[in-house]
């Protein structure tokens, strides 16, 4: 195919993939990891708190 | 052998060897561990850092997180170059070989029809933005000069000049988010026209995306490789058809939003 430019790829768009589709396997024979939510929302508390000297840009719009 | 394995994806058997150098999570290279008509492409992980616990634990790390992620990803995208890979969930962890068989026995029929319909498919991620506004909405004390009029300004600031300017302020923001939406469904239909299938993800928080702008769509497209050059030049066709919203498209990526089985 035709190969489009490709800049590096946004680790949030990597994470909307990852965290949110693939296909989930569950069972006695994988480790039980699947509840990715509580990751996400981890990660959310987690990049507030880095970030919270930094006004968040959309605070503008509300 | 001891360490866990870790599986990045399923696929039907390809000819092309993966790139000798090509590595993937934990710095392993992958390899190919075939079953009935199912490969699945598996990296041999510690058990320090991927048995259930400590895995948890990493998985609030954010640097940790993003180097696997981007690991995990270098793998699936040398496995978009030779085939039409069926990717696995970030961090999808066995206990060994056997256990990675006996999932591919189990689920070969179900892999085989999904890998079936993606075969010669990739995705397409389009999002669109809203700038902000320059002026309007402002929290109130900051930055006042430029919201008010400049001039006759003086002592006729009264409280109804106030709420007057609030008013249009409000109703200014409110069209702009209509005018914004209609374009992103107008785009949305257009695009879909192009697409075998379609996701909508959740509008990215752009504490997270560091992107400039409300993110107000942010969709996945399942489209043909022979199709994604007409896809593509219609996402930059559309473009520039709307001042204050911006379309940012990523791919071509693996068809990681199509996976499931109920599409």
């Amino acid at each position: 195919m035709t190969v489009v430019e490709r800049r590096e790829v946004a680790l949030v768009d990597l994470l909307d993939r990852l965290l949110a589709g693939g296909v989930v396997i569950s069972g006695d024979l994988t480790l039980r990891i699947a509840d990715v939510d509580l990751v996400r929302i981890d990660l959310k508390a987690l990049i507030s708190s880095v970030n919270e000297n930094v006004p968040a840009p959309w605070e503008e719009m509300l | 052998m001891s360490g866990l394995r870790y599986v990045y994806a399923v696929c039907r058997p390809f000819g092309t060897p993966l790139p000798a150098q090509l590595t993937g999570v934990a710095g392993v290279p992958p390899k190919q561990l075939a079953h009935g008509e199912l490969v699945a492409v598996v990296g041999q992980v510690p058990e320090e850092d991927f048995a259930e616990e400590p895995l948890r634990a990493h998985l609030e790390d954010l640097d940790w997180l993003g180097a696997t992620a981007r690991a995990h990803q270098n793998v699936i995208d040398a496995l978009t170059v030779v085939t039409s890979p069926l990717p696995l969930r970030l961090a999808t962890v066995f206990l060994d070989d056997s256990g990675v068989r006996t999932m591919l026995q189990e689920r070969e029929e179900t892999f085989v029809r999904t890998l079936d319909r993606l075969e010669g498919r990739v995705e397409w991620g389009v999002k669109v933005y809203a700038e902000p506004p320059e002026t309007a909405g402002r929290p109130e004390g900051s930055g006042g000069a430029d919201a008010r009029p400049a001039p006759a300004a003086g002592t006729a600031g009264s409280g109804r000049d106030y709420l007057r300017r609030r008013r249009n302020q409000r109703k200014e923001s409110e069209e702009r988010w209509q005018r914004a939406e209609r374009f992103a469904s107008r785009l949305h239909a257009s695009l879909s026209g192009y697409a075998e299938d379609t996701r909508m993800h959740a509008p990215q928080n752009s504490a997270l995306s560091g992107a400039s702008g409300r993110n107000i769509l942010n969709a996945a497209y399942l489209v043909p490789r022979t199709g994604s050059e007409a896809f593509v030049e219609l996402v930059d066709r559309t473009k520039d058809d709307e001042p204050g919203l911006r379309v940012e498209l990523t791919g071509p990526w693996a068809a990681y939003s199509f996976s499931g089985e109920d599409t």
